[in-house]
């Protein structure tokens, strides 16, 4: 069971609230022909963090960080959600009972069926016990991970 | 090791006695012979028999910068042509100089000071001292000369400029310690390394003493470190006689020699006096000068005084370092908040960058203080709760540095504006 592959590489951005800004990153980022395959924004006031899944993660991250941004990598995984109803209770069930935290989540609407995006407290963890209950697992392609064994 | 231990190390009261004698005497003594502190005092309504005690001082009315200036070129002095033996001239940044007059005493007094003040650090007459301060009509040069020469030390008058060579004359003629501002220190140490020349290891040097222009514990730090030496604070202005006063051994603000100065701290808006320990506006009395009569004199300068008895056993009180200046001085909810105790705090948390803007207005009748930093890229996290704990962070520590609440706001690095010279960080948009 390999685990490594699970892994995904987001890219998170620290941006102000300030009109224009995630404009600009969405028009560099396809400049760079990155595409762009889901994104969040959470937003706390006069700031706020805009997180993605890219398939070219180094690339966005050194356009992002070369045009002044605050960029850092984040290790989330992705859960694919079955269309019935539960599906959400079931994988917060299963992280529960582990001891897993989910520090935040959102989801992304994939081409054969809704994913889940989570960043928990214990990543490699989450993907063994999700996997170990009959949970399915997305492979969204996002090159190697840097940050190994967090 | 002391200059002369007698006086330093007397007992408070005993110096507080000698304080008061010296000031009465002060008093009468204007009173009597200076037209424009009799004008002064009569309107005041002080008479020099008010003077019973110390604290009486207050009583006297200030001075400020622009009494000098307004008094070009000697009105207010109180010497005769014939007991005048110097003439220094401070260059105002605004308007007119102001023009400062010794007797034989009080270049005697100047001296005696620097003497205490050097003796303080651990100089003696085995030292040689580089003295990179201007010579000329600025007080730096020839102050920190004469101040030297008395210990026995021998002194390389440098002044300013040509650095390789002072380098050179640093190495060849075994220079121990060096008296110049802290930035023409850090430039020299820079100028050093491109001649290929280490300071720690290629040169006897050992002691800076450092001043005339504002600089930070950081600073100190940083030059101690790479320069292999001890970095001494001194201070002085033009208009109490020049350089006179240096931190001692302890580097814990520097010892006003009280039978020289009368050192308050007074409310920079009221003028009365602040509470033991507080920050508030420098203000002197220089209690045995001759030429130039210096009474309650507001330096502008803000910082805090120690009156207990110091490490080094010196009793005499410690001011500490000058963090500031008024004019910059905000009232917030009625509080005194100074841009600098704002920096200073910020300089602690490694989490923000060091520039910042502090944005005052007025929302229902209230005060508000927002200050904005800039988040560092390695504090960074993806986690709204982190950076909400941040923010909440550096607010805690705002709070208890200036005793008024302040909203924190995260930007962006780099995005906040960058200064060149003057530093205009204060955005206030009140309208009273
Ligand atoms: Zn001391």
């Amino acid at each position: 069971m390999d685990t490594e592959e699970f892994v995904i590489r987001q890219i998170s951005v620290f941006s102000e609230n300030k009109p224009g800004r995630l404009a600009a990153m969405a028009r560099a980022l396809q400049e760079e022909q990155v595409n762009i395959l889901a994104f969040s924004i959470a937003e706390a006031g006069e700031f706020g963090v805009v997180r993605a899944l890219v398939d070219q993660p180094d690339k966005a991250y050194k356009k992002l960080s070369g045009m002044g941004f605050v960029v850092s990598f984040t290790e989330v995984i992705g859960v694919k959600m079955r269309d019935e109803p539960g599906g959400l209770y079931e994988v917060a069930r299963i992280l529960g009972e582990a001891k897993i935290n989910i520090e935040y989540s959102y989801a992304y609407s994939g081409k054969e069926m809704a994913v889940l995006i989570l960043r928990v407290d214990n990543t490699r963890e989450a993907i063994k016990q999700i996997r170990a209950h009959g949970g399915e697992m997305a492979r969204i392609p996002s090159g190697p991970s840097p940050v190994k064994g967090r | 090791m002391f200059w002369e231990p007698k006086i330093e190390t007397m007992p408070v009261e005993d110096l507080h006695r000698l304080q008061y004698r010296l000031l009465k005497s002060l008093v009468y003594r204007l009173y009597s012979f200076s037209e424009f502190y009799h004008r002064r005092m009569e309107d005041a309504g002080v008479h020099p028999d008010d003077i019973r005690v110390l604290a009486d001082v207050k009583k006297l009315p200030f001075m400020f910068k622009r009494d000098l200036r307004d008094s070009y070129p000697d009105k207010i002095f109180t010497a005769t042509p014939e007991e005048l033996v110097r003439y220094h001239v401070s260059s105002g940044t605004t308007g007119k100089p102001t023009v400062v007059g010794y007797t034989a005493n009080d270049l005697e007094n100047w001296t005696v000071s620097l003497a205490r003040a050097l003796t303080s650090i651990g100089l003696t007459s085995r030292d040689v001292v580089q003295v990179s301060y201007g010579y000329g009509l600025f007080t730096g040069g020839l102050g920190l000369h004469y101040g030297a020469e008395r210990i026995g030390a021998t002194v390389i008058p440098a002044s300013v400029g040509n650095t390789e060579r002072q380098i050179e004359l640093m190495q060849d003629l075994r220079a121990t310690a060096i008296a110049c501002t802290p930035s023409y220190l850090l430039h020299m140490g820079e100028v050093a390394e491109k001649m290929g020349i280490s300071i720690p290891k290629d040169t006897q040097l050992r002691v800076g003493i450092l001043g005339a222009e504002p600089w930070s514990e950081r600073m100190r730090n940083r030059m101690q470190e790479w320069l292999g030496i001890r970095a001494y604070d001194i201070f002085g202005t033009s208009e109490l006689s020049g350089p006179l006063f240096t931190e001692c051994s302890a580097q814990k603000g520097f010892h006003v020699w009280g039978d020289f100065a009368l050192t308050e701290i007074v409310d920079p808006e009221t003028g009365e006096p602040v509470a033991p320990g507080e920050k508030g506006e420098l203000t002197m009395t220089v209690l045995q000068k001759e030429a130039l009569p210096i009474v309650r004199f507001r330096l502008g300068d803000v910082t805090e005084m120690d009156e207990g008895v110091c490490a080094c056993g010196r009793t005499h009180p410690r001011v500490m370092r000058i963090t500031g200046r008024v004019d910059d001085m905000l009232i917030i909810r009625g509080i005194n908040v100074f841009p600098s105790q704002i920096e200073h705090a910020l300089m602690s948390i490694p989490q923000v960058g060091k520039h910042f803007m502090i944005e005052v207005d007025r929302k229902m009748e209230l005060d508000t203080l927002l200050v904005r930093v800039e988040v560092a890229p390695e504090a960074f996290s993806d986690k709204i709760t982190d950076l909400m704990r941040l923010k909440a962070m550096v607010a805690g520590k705002l709070r208890s540095v200036l005793n008024v609440n302040a909203d924190v706001e995260l930007a962006e690095p780099g995005t906040l504006p960058r200064f060149e010279g003057k530093a205009k960080r204060v955005v206030d948009r009140r309208t009273l």
